[in-house]
């Protein structure tokens, strides 16, 4: 069977979610053969293994992290030369999408962004894409070279598919432009406890009706109690109420949870383009002609102050 | 010496509006009205701040596109840039990124460059890779999805905010810089400033000036292939209730229903 060249994001050893959910989507091309790089790369093998990957080429070394980008694509192009996959995936994170690209000119192919779903066709995968902030569904294919596809986060369930996962060391040679871009220091991102945003089954967000930071707690005291993360307008972002990280829509993060709420928020097609997919959108606003309200399953017009804390206690005494 | 930036900036449909694909599956561009990319703005603004800052600088926008997309490049002249270049060709029509990023690369090796400005994507493609395929194309340093930039001498700075972390970047110039919402608001242009632009130049190029062949570019040179595009269906109408008290006992009950309580 063919193999599916499939990148791993990871932190220290640690794979991220919408890496095992490729690998799902990769089993329905062929066999996965998992890339982890970096640091704590080996470490990632058992879980990858575990959700099918028969193989883990690894590499670590200063420069994936003393230099930007370049060094991964030289890496992946290594892998992609000892492979010779049908297919490459990565997750739709804005460094994957950045080495997707770079690697796809480099291979002669070409490159689909943030497709939602994909299947084995006759001429090679297909990839659903959502378009114009969700309002078009699109199937399309890469029709020159091996398909380079990027995926977005809770485009497929992850399923457990025990597999080899041999651990093989990848000999990567560095470019000229590998060391292009100096990464002269890094600062991680402190962790809030909550589920990442992306990941997250259930999101909770504010905007501008929020109306404070210290508002904010009342989001906040929503997602805990529903183990939520926690979403914010670019309002409410702008307002500095609430970093930018959180920011979902066009120019933030893009969200597919399970359920999404949405409190003072109004609707705009930038926010939309960020949250349109998700499977239940609920919305607390207390202008009835907001056009939130347009989408929802469940919206209560109403006063967010009034409406969240009666809602998170709520919660609480049903959960006990 | 002067510091030569290139701004690339796309002419997309209003997101505003209601955007639809034609009968080709590429975009119709008929059914609604065009603009300057919203997030293009941004880097138009950074590359007069950048500008401003040095000695002594020119600042070029970079467009390919329809004949509309003059309007695109008015803007970011009338919000400061210098002159502007338009790459228009009917054989463009349905061009991937792949092929974008070849006219865009021709283009601005044509023009001259020291620093090339992106925007952090577009509007409309919203892929968020051709900066990085540019600089892939021109063999120089990618400084991408900056949320803050400056330039020093020969050198580019900036600090990109990541999912898990913030870096602080640098490169030497020439190099391809793409910047964020973030990096400050662009300026509007003043009316001195839209009545300037009308004044400053702006040089048509087509695909024989970038010795670009029409095989390379357009739906038939494209790597990728679009089968079908369909309309989502509008969703079904939600439940909504005034809350009257219980708004929020309501809710919970829903979201018992549907079992996430
Ligand atoms: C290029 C570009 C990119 C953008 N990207 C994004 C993006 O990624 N994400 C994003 O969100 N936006 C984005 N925007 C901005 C977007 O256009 C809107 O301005 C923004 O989404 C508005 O945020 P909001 O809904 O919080 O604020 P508003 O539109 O001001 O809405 C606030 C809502 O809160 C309600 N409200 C007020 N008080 C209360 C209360 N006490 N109880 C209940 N309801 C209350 C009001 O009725 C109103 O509907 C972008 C814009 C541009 C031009
Ligand atoms: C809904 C939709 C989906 C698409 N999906 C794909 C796909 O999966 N694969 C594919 O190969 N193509 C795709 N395309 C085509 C692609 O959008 C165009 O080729 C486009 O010009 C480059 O991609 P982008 O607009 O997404 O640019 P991005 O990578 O998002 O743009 C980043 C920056 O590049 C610059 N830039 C981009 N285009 C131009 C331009 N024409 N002139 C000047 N500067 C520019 C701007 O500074 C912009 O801010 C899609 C187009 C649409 C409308």
């Amino acid at each position: 069977m063919a193999e599916v060249l499939v990148y791993v994001d990871h932190v220290d050893g640690a794979v991220r979610k919408p890496t095992l959910e490729l690998l799902t989507l990769a089993r329905r091309i062929g066999e996965p053969v998992a890339v982890a790089l970096g640091n704590g790369a080996a470490d990632t093998a058992a879980a990858l293994a575990e959700h099918g990957a028969v193989k883990v080429l690894t590499a670590d070394a200063p420069e994936f992290t003393d230099y930007l980008v370049v060094p991964k694509v030289d890496a992946l192009q290594a892998a992609y030369d000892a492979v010779s996959p049908a297919a490459v995936l990565l997750p739709s994170s804005a460094e994957a999408k950045e080495i997707a690209a770079r690697l796809a000119l480099r291979i002669g192919s070409g490159i689909i962004t943030d497709a939602v779903d994909l299947e084995a066709g006759d001429g090679g995968p297909v990839a659903t894409q959502s378009a114009f902030a969700a309002s078009y569904t699109t199937k399309s294919r890469v029709s020159k070279g091996v398909p380079v596809i990027t995926v977005k986060p809770n485009s497929a369930a992850v399923e457990a598919a025990p597999a080899a996962g041999a651990v093989e060391a990848l000999t990567v040679s560095f470019s000229a432009t590998a060391t292009g871009t100096k990464v002269l220091s890094r600062t991680p991102r402190e962790s809030t406890g909550r589920p990442e945003l992306t990941e997250a089954a259930i999101v909770v967000s504010g905007g501008r009706g929020v109306n404070g930071a210290e508002n904010f707690a009342i989001i906040e005291a929503l997602a805990d109690s529903l183990g939520a993360a926690v979403g914010a307008s670019r309002a409410a972002v702008d307002a500095g109420w609430y970093p930018h990280t959180n920011q979902v829509g066009q120019t933030g993060k893009s969200v597919s949870p399970q359920l999404y709420i949405a409190s003072g928020i109004s609707g705009a097609i930038q926010h939309r383009a960020g949250m349109q997919t998700s499977k239940t959108i609920v919305a607390v606003n207390k202008d009835a002609e907001a056009p939130i309200f347009d989408l929802v399953d469940y919206g209560v017009v109403g006063d967010l102050f009034a409406v969240v804390p009666q809602l998170t206690d709520e919660v609480k005494s049903r959960k006990g | 010496m002067s510091l030569r930036i290139v701004v690339c900036v796309k002419y997309v449909p209003d997101a505003t509006g209601d955007r639809h694909f034609a009968d080709d599956l590429t975009l119709d561009r008929d059914d609604v009205d065009g603009l300057l990319s919203e997030l293009d703005e941004y880097a138009v603004e950074q590359a007069l701040q950048i500008a401003d800052e040095a000695d002594d600088a020119e600042i070029t926008v970079l467009t390919v596109g329809p004949e509309d997309a003059k309007d695109a490049l008015r803007k970011a002249l009338s919000m400061g840039a210098d002159k502007a270049v338009h790459v228009e060709d009917d054989d463009l029509h349905g061009t991937d990124v792949i092929g974008t990023s070849l006219v865009l690369a021709k283009a601005v090796e044509k023009t001259g460059y020291d620093l090339v400005i992106c925007g952090m994507a577009s509007t409309d493609g919203t892929m968020g890779v051709l900066p990085a395929l540019l600089a892939e194309r021109l063999g120089v340093p990618q400084v991408t999805l900056l949320s803050e930039v400056s330039v020093d001498g020969t050198t580019v700075k900036g600090r990109r905010d990541g999912d898990s972390a913030s870096e602080q970047l640098e490169a030497s110039l020439p190099a391809v810089v793409s910047v964020t919402d973030q990096s400050g608001e662009a300026r509007y242009p003043s009316f001195k400033g839209i009545m300037a632009a009308k004044k400053k130049p702006v040089e048509s190029l087509d695909l024989e000036d970038l010795e670009i062949e029409a095989e390379e570019v357009g739906l038939g040179g494209s790597w990728t292939a679009v089968d079908s595009a369909a309309e989502r269906p509008a969703r079904t109408a939600g439940t909504i209730v005034k809350d009257e008290g219980e708004g929020g006992k309501q809710l919970a009950e829903f979201l018992a229903g549907q079992k996430f309580i």
